[in-house]
């Protein structure tokens, strides 16, 4: 029987399963495979700037295309730099598979050179993690890594691969079955459970849908718009959840929880029944537990076992994969008499909309209210901060619009490689990155990746020189001590009381310059539009528009942290 | 959130593999759960270990614990022995040390009373084996705690194995 090496082995895996990309950076225990890939042309490999960059790029390749995102990153610093994506991955479902190099099998435990415990550290924040031990074990590793991470509750799955076990012979086969004892993951839906449900449903008088991001991950947003109206029953989501059903549709009311919408938060409130998909009651949209949906009887559809009455008690379990549930929900629904309370919703919708009260002359919903204007097809990646709260406030997402953060986690630095990685995952489809200040600082680096790929991203960059988001809960809660948020503060705005600053900190217009990439700088409001047209002929590589936006600007609704509905700030 | 706190038990078939313990207690440590005892052993098949887990916990918190070790790839199956028979014992050592003549009558007592061996012997020490619950383990370390002043305790958690008959412990 012919006899390939481990290196050999994990390529020819990667084509069997259909990895079209992979975010990779070489290093002394990797180099082997890097060699084998220069050898094929069938894996495209992206040489992204950072680890940290890497990981988020695979992450939203992931979201933005329903792939498996893969990563090969080298033993010690190389794979270290990945735990915050991994982390970032676990907490927002998303399936990858991450090789890391390790020493050879002779040299663990010894301190060697790069050498880290990386199985042992992403223990808890990967779905599955195993070190390589012997060569005969990688053909099925490699299958049941790529199973792992995309089935069941999707996720991170983490490879180490001994330098010493890739070099050896072995089988070239590459096993086509899988079977893992302790891995079944759940598929079909309870019928009776669900009939049940439906069944409280119907007889419900202020029937509630709550969409979160399970909705989205298993692609089920058409058959749940079309139950939505055929229910004739109001729809909010979680921030993950967005885009669950058209941001446009009538039936939809927005956001609930922290930054959610007043009437969104109003109808969990009062719904006697809240009929929840994919979610796990985080504690940034439950606020106080107690207050939580005091009126309503809960069914509860998730993928995870786990994240059923976890945080609130649910009355109706069901668990089942979104998509599958839907399906399986269509066959039963029936119109429900919602007239009354749709005018309640309608009610408060009116009373309380969602708005920005003007504060300068350039506000950031000046700023999305354009990008929605004129993309009619986009994805949107944004980082983490008030600009995400903005946009998954604004954003309209569509069938043709979709818009991806690090919601769980609260990643920084997600946003600007989250664009790339979709970009190269979907280069016929607008990619526009919101970021802020601070975040865009956390990867900045990817300007090199993204112009060398020829990447026409367009990165908005809502620059109010802090850190906008805990600066925020300063103002709120912390009588005015912006302790630690102004990017501007240091030594020599002490000594100078702030009068001898350079004018940016960094210059973002010319940073992108400096990387081949084109950079704007927009002040005014009627220069937003001209900003977006010029970007949009920018086939080739990035542009970078850069937002002077007022630090005063706030998040608004907000419920404080713990809080509850009645202590509600809106706008001041 | 204290409902119901108690002790306890739940039997896990794992794979017999190189972290999987460590991703056990990791899974305790990491979500703030107690984790009691714990022991662990291969089983009939040499790929399969079984561990014998005690947990103080609530209602709740111990039904998030079997979920989340069921959400584990290398965990193949979660018994709670909360509601049926079981077989479960564990092993005692305690040595006693700086016995007089007397104290080692009294020991050989307690060794009858409470059916356990005494397996080593010297000039001024004895050494005692208890094979039983993990309760009445409890209950000799603080009798013994009370009666001697020189003891070294090494106890193994318990193992435990749903019963035949309906008999329990």
């Amino acid at each position: 029987m012919r006899q390939i090496s481990g290196n050999k082995l994990l390529v020819k895996a990667l084509k069997e399963e259909g990895v079209d990309t992979l975010f990779g950076y070489p290093g002394a225990c990797t180099i082997d495979i890097s060699d084998e890939l220069y050898k094929q042309d069938d894996i495209r490999v992206i040489l992204p700037r950072h680890e940290q960059a890497l990981v988020h790029e695979a992450d939203a390749y992931a979201r933005t295309t329903g792939k498996v995102g893969v990563c090969l990153v080298t033993s010690g610093p190389g794979a270290t730099n990945l735990v915050t994506g991994l982390a970032t991955a676990n907490y927002d479902s998303v399936p990858l598979v991450c090789f890391t190099g390790q020493v050879a099998r002779h040299l663990i435990g010894n301190d060697a050179f790069q050498e880290v415990d990386i199985v042992g550290i992403t223990r808890s924040i990967t779905k599955y993690g195993v070190t390589v031990r012997n060569r005969e074990d990688l053909g099925r590793i490699i299958k049941e890594a790529f199973y792992i991470a995309r089935t069941g509750k999707p996720g991170p799955v983490l490879i180490d691969l001994p330098k010493d076990v890739m070099a050896e012979l072995g089988s070239a086969e590459y096993p086509s079955e899988v079977n893992i004892r302790g891995y079944k993951p759940n598929t079909n839906v309870h019928i009776g459970q669900l009939k049940k449900a439906i069944k409280m449903l119907n007889k419900a008088e202020r029937p509630l849908f709550l969409a979160g991001g399970g909705v989205n991950i298993a692609r089920a947003n058409d058959i749940f718009t079309k139950i939505v109206e055929k229910t004739n029953i109001p729809v909010i989501t979680t921030v993950m959840g967005r885009g669950a059903i058209p941001t446009n549709h009538p039936l939809y009311i927005g956001n609930l929880g922290m930054h959610g919408a007043y009437a969104a938060n109003m109808a969990v409130s009062e719904c006697d029944l809240l009929f929840s998909i994919g979610t796990r009651f985080n504690d940034r949209i439950t606020g106080k537990l107690h207050a939580f949906a005091p009126k309503a009887q809960i069914v509860h559809i998730d993928i995870d076992t786990a994240a059923i009455s976890r945080n609130i008690h649910v009355d109706i379990p069901i668990v089942a994969d979104a998509r599958e549930a839907v399906l399986k929900m269509q066959e039963y629904v029936e119109p429900c008499h919602t007239e009354k309370w749709l005018g309640q919703v309608n009610a408060w919708q009116a009373e309380h909309p969602l708005m920005m009260k003007k504060h300068a002359e350039m506000g950031p919903k000046d700023i999305i209210d354009e990008i929605n204007r004129q993309f009619d097809e986009a994805i949107v990646v944004t980082d983490v901060g008030q600009h995400q709260m903005f946009a998954a406030q604004y954003v309209e997402i569509t069938e043709k619009k979709q818009i991806i953060m690090s919601g769980g986690l609260g990643t920084m630095g997600y946003g600007f490689p989250g664009a790339v990685g979709a970009k190269l995952g979907n280069p016929d489809t607008p990619v526009i990155a919101i970021s802020g200040d601070g975040g865009m600082q956390m990867n900045i680096q990817e300007f090199a990746t993204a112009v060398l790929e020829e990447l026409p991203v367009i990165l908005c960059v809502f620059n109010n020189t802090y850190l906008g988001m805990v600066r925020q809960w300063q103002k709120l809660f912390y009588g005015k001590r912006y302790g630690m948020t102004n990017l501007r503060s240091g030594a020599l705005f002490r000594r100078t009381e702030g009068k001898e600053m350079p004018e940016y900190t960094p210059d973002f217009v010319k940073l992108a310059e400096s990387y081949g990439a084109k950079g704007i700088r927009v002040t005014k409001k009627d220069e937003i539009a001209g900003a977006f047209e010029e970007a949009k002929k920018n086939t080739k590589v990035p542009t970078l528009i850069e937002f002077i936006i007022d630090p005063e600007e706030m998040v608004y609704p907000m419920i404080q942290p713990d809080g509850t509905l009645e202590e509600m700030i809106m706008d001041c | 959130m204290d409902n119901n706190l108690k002790k306890r038990w739940i039997s896990l078939y794992v794979e017999n593999q190189v972290g999987v313990l460590s991703k056990i207690s990791g899974l305790f440590s990491g979500k703030s759960y107690n984790l009691d005892s714990l022991t662990v052993g291969t089983t009939e098949d040499p790929t399969i270990s079984r561990m014998t887990i005690a947990t103080v916990s609530d209602d709740e918190t111990f039904e998030q614990i079997k979920k989340q070790l069921n959400r584990l790839v290398e965990v193949i199956k979660v018994i709670d022995f909360t509601d049926i028979f079981v077989r479960m014992k564990e092993i005692l050592y305690i040595k006693v040390r700086k016995c007089t003549q007397e104290d080692k009558v009294e020991l050989f007592q307690i060794a009858e009373t409470f059916k356990a061996r005494v397996i080593d012997y010297g000039k001024d020490s004895l050494l005692l084996e208890f094979v039983q619950t993990a309760a009445k383990n409890d209950a000799v370390i603080k009798l013994m705690k009370e009666e001697f002043k020189n003891i070294e305790v090494v106890r193994g958690g318990s193992v435990g194995i749903e019963s035949i008959s309906m008999m329990e412990r």
